[in-house]
Parts: C-alpha cells; structure tokens; sequence
C-alpha cells in the first residue's frame, strides 16, 4: 500500500469494496512514521495502540453494516491531530514543555465530531508552541523538517500535521489559523489547507491562541478531501458562542462546476518589491491556467495592507497575554518559567499594548485599523469575486534563517495575517514547484464563501495536478 | 519612524504585568528585540482613526446568550478536575498562601 499515492476518496472506495481493512491501513501509517519521523520530526505524541484497536473495531463495523460509510463519512481515515487541539487521554501539550503533561479530560468540538465521523487519530503533531510562529521552529521540542528538503522549514505553526501528510503519514493534517498557520505549512509542503471564516467551525477545546482571529482549520492532499473534512466540521456550536448560524455548505457537491464569468482580483499592494521573482512567475503562470477556465482578471486596491501587520501584531499579542495568563500551575502543567522565549516575548509585547497609558495608542488603534483592512475587502468584493494571491513571499526558508530576528520572522505572514484580521476565508492550493521547492497560491473570498474557494480550487487541480509530485527528503 | 529604546526599568515592569520572571540575558535580548516590534507597529500612528469603530467581533455577531442551566455534559468531576494537578488536598486544589499575617 502507498499511503503517498492515495486520498480520501481512494481510499474510502478501497475500505469499502474490501481492497484493504482499516487495520492494514492504520499499520501503514505507523510503519511510514517509524521510518521516517525521526528525520522530519512530526509526531508528539503517537496513538498507535488506540488507533489499532479503534481501526479492528471499525474493521468489524464495515463487515456488518454496509450503510456505515453514510452514517461515518470519514470512516477509518488516519488524521493527524495538531497539539492545541483537546483530545481526551492523550497527550496535549500545545507544543509547550509547560503543559508537556497534560493529559486532557475532554474532546475539543471538533474533534469530537471528527471521532464521530468515524476517524482515526494517528497521533498529536508538532507545532509553535501555543501556535506562535511561521516555521515550527519555535517549539519547545525539535522543529520539524520539510519532507522535500529536509534543510528547510515546513512553515508553521502547524508544521508537523503539514509535513505528516506531506510525507504519508497521515491523509489530513488539522491545524488552526489565527495568522498563517494553515495556510503556510500548506503552501510549503504543497497541500491543500484551509481557513476557514471566523466561527466557521467551533473554538470549544481548542487551546486558545487569540480568539478573536482564532480558525480551526485543515490541511489534505486534494480540495475534494478537504472539503469532504469540513463538511464534517463546519457548523454552530451551542460550546462556542462565536460560531456562526449559517447554513454548512455541500462543499463536495459543487466541486467540478464550472468557473466561467468569475473574476479574479490582484490586489496591487500585494506584487511587489520582496516578493520572490519565481514566486511571482508561478502565481503568474497559475493564474494563466485560471482564465483558460474562464476566468477574468483584474487589479484590485486594498489601501491599508501596508498597515495590516503592525495592527495584527498589537491586537494578537493582546490577546495572547490574556490567554496564556491562565497557565499559573495551578490547575495542570508547570510554572511560568518554563515558557519558551517567543511566548515571553508574546506576553510582554501584548501587556504593553493593553498596559495603563498605551491602551488607546496601540489596542485602540489597531482595533480600529481593523475595521478598514476589513473594508478593504469588502470594498474589493464589489468588484471581483475572489482574490488570488502568493500564499508566502518567498520560497521555504532556511531553518535558523530567521530565528535570530523575530520582526523578519513576523513578516513571513505578511500575505495571510490580512485575512485573518477580516475574519474571512483563505485557502492554500498548490501552484508548482520552483527549484524543487512547493510554492503555495492563496485564494481569499468574503465571508462563508467556503463553497466558491473550494470550486475554483478543485478545477485548478484536476489542470494541475500537483499533489501527484511526493517529497524526496532532499538533503537529508 | 520613531526610534524606540526599551530599558531595563520597561522590560522589568512589562514582565510584571505578564507575571513573567526574565534572566539578565533575556532582559537584554528582550529589550532589542521588543523595541524594533514596538518600533514597527508604532506605524499605525500615520493613520486617521477618529471616525472609524473599532472591531471587536468581526462577523457581527451580538448578544449571543444560553440559559442560565448547568450543562451535565460539559461539567467535570472532582477527580476529572484534579486529575492533572500537581498539588491538591482532598477535592480542592492546593495553592501558595495569598495572603499573610
């Protein structure tokens, strides 16, 4: 079996006409990360015994009930589950040494409803702690590598569900989003990821990074499966009062409509001086490949993107200091010594900004520059129906290339934070390789336009067909 | 831009505020560091604000309120509560004495 070769919808066929069994599958994986994690480092915390014994109980469930696939869409799929998501008994750590023993006494909302649709959780992946980063090197752990150059960064924060789907160890990847951290692991591992719009999917269990801009999100090999993961979790949550009532899209049933009359926006702020030359010539070439569908293009303004990063990195730290506020060793895990320097540097840079005699200059402020980033795209959506741009300014980086300067760390997101600062939804779609390196194409549409992203995204692939190119752990 | 310069005296006090204690390493890598973040995003001042609201809830949701009912099924018990602390007594958690004589 190669777990490289397969997706969701392979492999669901596969289960079902008795091809393989869930067992033989779930063994597949471990085997996969028993070869190959040591050089990636993707893996926390793995589940193999659970998921042996959930995969032989699945086994008998197809044997017995042919309706099961219906009832358990993502019946015996292997996920691998980024570590600030809660999941009950095993091992949550948030990529933290200060929580490094936790064992959680509650399923997060999503992953409960990812359990329920019949998944099997390989294990807890690698991160920035807390999700504070765009490499994964800030971990409390060793970073992960990139499975196509293992010299180089995945991109983070959710660095190890990136590279485990990118190297077969699992067929999705969760992640969260509060700046970049779907859609960067995505765009440098050459997956599908998607945030989604704020309150899409719910927060409840979800070890809180900055949750006004917190997204619960998802990385696969192809848009069909990513989109088949959020029919399953999407929706209201009576835990989470932020989610949205909004109906959940068929996200899979519209894939292969087709595209014509859609317009395109490039935002003029976003091409220019910084931004990788074969970076553009991809995004460039891609976008050729998008008006052969049918699509029309057009430069679109967004005045205040030059802004969005300084507000983002006020109003985010803010609400990292509340957060992490709660971590006293009290209740689990240890004190506040054991935090690593980035979440320090978090705490301190957001207790500035809320602290007596800045509040106004720098919160305020920047929750008012807010509200006009987010103008910028509505005022942009009048125009064009999607906006297309490069998912990272540059090629994955070196790892230690930029941890020794967070301000240049910070400014790896500089296409993504403006998204989140919006609340509305982003997805990574592979756009090719330039050296031998993935380079990522974010498609950005309004609010709960989920269904749009995935459509134009699925016609771009079944071109492109980039996900068929597998990682050769190159300068390992 | 204007050119910020953190001391000791900030780093301390802002660590104070997070309830962070600092090494004199991290003192002095903290203060380059966070002065050239402060530096930037201090950019913002450029901008005109006095007629614009500023966002708190970004899809414009309001009011969003349960009754007032214990929920069985997100309720813990004691043991579920306690069962990842390192100091407890009996059902309760133990902590350092608050207040003294």
């Amino acid at each position: 079996m190669d777990l490289l070769s397969l997706t969701i919808k392979e492999v669901t066929e596969k289960l079902k006409n008795k091809s393989f069994s869930c067992k033989e599958l779930i063994t597949e994986c471990f085997t996969t990360i028993k070869k190959n994690d040591k050089k990636i480092n993707a893996f926390l915390t793995r589940n193999e015994e659970l998921a042996l014994k959930t995969a032989d109980k699945y086994d008998a469930l197809i044997k017995n009930n042919k309706e099961i696939f219906s009832e358990k869409p993502l019946l015996g799929i292997p996920v691998a589950v980024k570590d600030l998501f809660t999941t009950k008994g095993i091992r949550t750590t948030a990529g933290s040494k200060i929580i490094g023993d936790y064992y959680p006494p509650f399923n997060a909302t999503a992953i409960k409803k990812l359990i329920d649709a019949g998944v099997i959780i390989i294990g807890k992946t690698n991160e920035d702690a807390w999700g504070h980063g765009s490499s994964g090197e800030n971990t409390d752990y060793e970073p992960t590598r990139n499975p196509y150059d293992l010299s180089r960064v995945p991109g983070g924060s959710s660095s190890g569900s990136g590279a485990a789907v990118a190297y077969g160890a699992a067929l999705v990847g969760t992640g969260t989003d509060t700046g970049s951290s779907v859609r960067l692991p995505a765009g440098f591992c050459n997956l599908v990821g998607l945030k989604p719009t704020y309150g899409r999917v719910s927060r409840y269990g979800i070890i809180a990074m900055a949750s006004s801009f917190d997204t619960i999100g998802h990385m696969t090999k192809t848009v069909y499966d990513n989109a088949k993961v959020l029919e399953v979790t999407a929706g209201l949550d009576p835990y989470d009062s932020t989610t949205v009532p909004v109906k959940v899209g068929q996200y899979t049933k519209v894939l292969g409509q087709n595209i014509k009359e859609l317009k395109i926006g490039l935002p003029k702020e976003y091409f220019i001086k910084g931004l990788d030359n074969k970076v553009n010539s991809s995004i460039k070439n891609s976008l050729k490949i998008l008006e052969k569908l049918g699509a029309t293009i057009k430069e679109v303004t967004l005045p205040y993107t030059d802004y969005a990063m300084a507000a983002y990195y006020i109003l985010v730290p803010s609400e990292v200091s509340s957060n992490l506020s709660r971590y006293d060793g009290v209740r689990y895990g240890g004190t506040r010594e054991v935090f690593g320097a980035e979440a320090k540097r978090r705490i301190m840079l957001g207790s500035y900004a809320l602290s007596s005699g800045y509040y106004d200059a720098y919160y305020l402020k920047a929750a008012k520059v807010r509200t006009l980033i987010k103008q910028d795209f509505e005022n942009a959506f009048k125009k064009v129906d999607i906006i297309i741009t490069p998912t990272s300014p540059t090629l994955p980086f070196k790892i230690n290339e930029k941890t020794d300067d967070p301000l240049q760390m910070y400014l790896s997101d500089i296409f993504l934070c403006p998204v989140n600062l919006a609340g509305i939804p982003g997805l990574n779609v592979p756009s090719g390789f330039v050296d031998g390196l993935p380079v990522g194409m974010q498609i950005i549409g309004p609010q709960f336009s989920e269904e749009l992203l995935y459509k134009v995204a699925y016609l771009f692939e079944r071109e492109t067909q980039y996900y068929k190119i597998h990682p050769q752990f190159k300068n390992g | 831009m204007t050119k910020k310069n953190l001391t000791t005296k900030d780093i301390l006090h802002i660590a104070k505020l997070g309830n962070l204690t600092l090494t004199k390493e991290e003192i002095e890598i903290f203060k380059k560091q966070l002065s050239s973040v402060i530096e930037y995003i201090s950019k913002l001042q450029e901008i005109n604000t006095e007629k614009v609201e500023p966002a708190s809830q970004i899809t414009g949701l309001t009011d969003v309120l349960r009754e007032d009912k214990t929920d069985d099924k997100r309720t813990l018990t004691p043991d579920q509560a306690l069962a990842n602390t390192k100091s407890k007594e009996g059902n309760l958690f133990k902590v350092k004495a608050v207040l003294t004589e």
